[in-house]
């Protein structure tokens, strides 16, 4: 082969930069980085529940949200009743942001880091003042 | 080559087993006959308005305020892009088949109240290619859910009543005080009164009957004949806007 060092250093450099991204990352520590989303649950007695056990939540509240909302509005049907016996209204706005007050700690703080786009909710949907 | 004997009554009892099965399986349990459970009478929600007591007082807008102000309506100040639950309409506007000019000053010359007929046979809902917008079977209320609305507005053009209108920007920056309990619209869909379905979930009236300070608008089931409307309509004359057209409105005004 002619020229291998050549052509080896070339490839070597290559490589380095090639994965640089991620020795970056790793090296500054970015890769560990697991977002930590914040519940500031408002004072809402009675309500210190949540409407599905929070395994549940964390994996498929999306699922229940589109559930929620073919529900009310195409069934008419606003009440659920979570497996613990409560009943709730099946509203975004006014049973979830009641306890999970926070969109900026809570929502947002998930979304962000795994790139979800939920504009499609909070463009209707309003979301509560927070207290700063 | 032709089937012999076997074969063929193995066929033939199979065939019998089938059809025998088919029948015994299929016939629908008793007591659960469509036509038996349709012959109860479903709900129909109507609205009757008083045309004589919403005169009264003249300018009077309350209905129209407590509409958009809890259901997020936009103030746009831009008669082109206005978005409007419930209004009040020239009697011209609103009754043209009913119009001639001898009529009384008093009906001719005041406004009238308007809103989404929520037709029986509702052309919106027709000519709407996302079945957004659709007639409730349990109480015959036009519902829209916007998640489905592409803004396509067929039905702005097929409604006969101008009750519908099209978000053409973002209403929020044109809506003064935001109620957190209700949604907001969202730029390129199309928004109509809905009866407040969301009030009479929780067994209030609609906001505009709540706070008529006439009292002139009377809701009710109209398929219940002791109903306040049902009453109402049989000792009163009322017209319905634009009926001609077989809409089947179902606002009814007590002239």
């Amino acid at each position: 082969m002619y020229d291998a060092s050549k052509i080896i250093l070339g490839i070597l450099i290559f490589l380095v930069l090639a994965t640089s991204p991620f020795w970056y990352s790793k090296a500054t520590g970015q890769s560990d980085y697991l977002p930590d989303p914040v519940i500031l649950t408002k004072d809402t007695p009675g309500k210190d529940v949540c409407v599905m056990p929070t395994d549940y939540m964390r994996s498929s509240h999306m699922d229940l949200l589109n559930d929620w909302r073919n529900s009310v509005v195409r069934d008419g049907e606003r009440k659920f009743v979570s497996p613990n016996g409560h009943e709730y209204k099946k509203s975004l706005s006014n049973t979830c942001m009641d306890c999970h007050a926070n969109k900026t700690e809570f929502c947002d703080k998930c979304h962000n880091y795994m790139a979800v786009d939920d504009q499609t909710c909070w463009s209707c949907h309003v979301e509560p003042k927070e207290e700063l | 080559m032709g089937i012999d004997r076997r074969k063929f009554l193995t066929i033939a009892g199979l065939t019998t087993l089938t059809t025998l099965g088919k029948t015994v399986l299929g016939s629908s349990p008793a007591g659960h006959d469509p036509i038996e459970t349709g012959s109860q009478a479903v709900k129909r929600l109507a609205m009757a308005i008083d045309m004589q007591k919403c005169r009264q007082n003249e300018g009077c807008v309350e209905c129209t305020k407590i509409c958009h102000k809890i259901h997020n309506v936009p103030d746009i100040g831009n008669s082109k892009e206005e978005i409007k639950w419930i209004w009040k309409e020239n009697f011209e506007a609103a009754f043209p088949n009913q119009h001639h000019d001898l009529l009384e000053d008093e009906i001719k010359n005041n406004q009238v109240v308007v809103l989404c007929n929520h037709c029986d046979d509702p052309p919106c809902v027709k000519v709407c290619p996302t079945q957004s917008t659709w007639k409730r079977e349990s109480d015959g209320i036009v519902m829209m859910d916007m998640h489905r609305c592409i803004g396509c507005r067929y039905c702005v053009a097929g409604c006969p009543y101008g009750s519908r209108n099209f978000n053409f920007r973002d209403p929020r920056p044109f809506i003064k005080e935001t109620n957190p309990e209700y949604p907001t619209r969202t730029k390129g869909v199309v928004e109509k009164c809905n009866f407040c379905a969301e009030r009479l979930a929780d067994g209030l009236l609609p906001a505009c009957v709540d706070i008529c300070p006439e009292k002139a608008l009377i809701f009710g089931n109209i398929n219940d004949p002791k109903s306040e409307i049902r009453q109402i309509l049989k000792s009163r004359h009322s017209i319905r806007r634009k009926p001609i057209l077989g809409t089947n409105p179902q606002i009814y005004y007590l002239v």
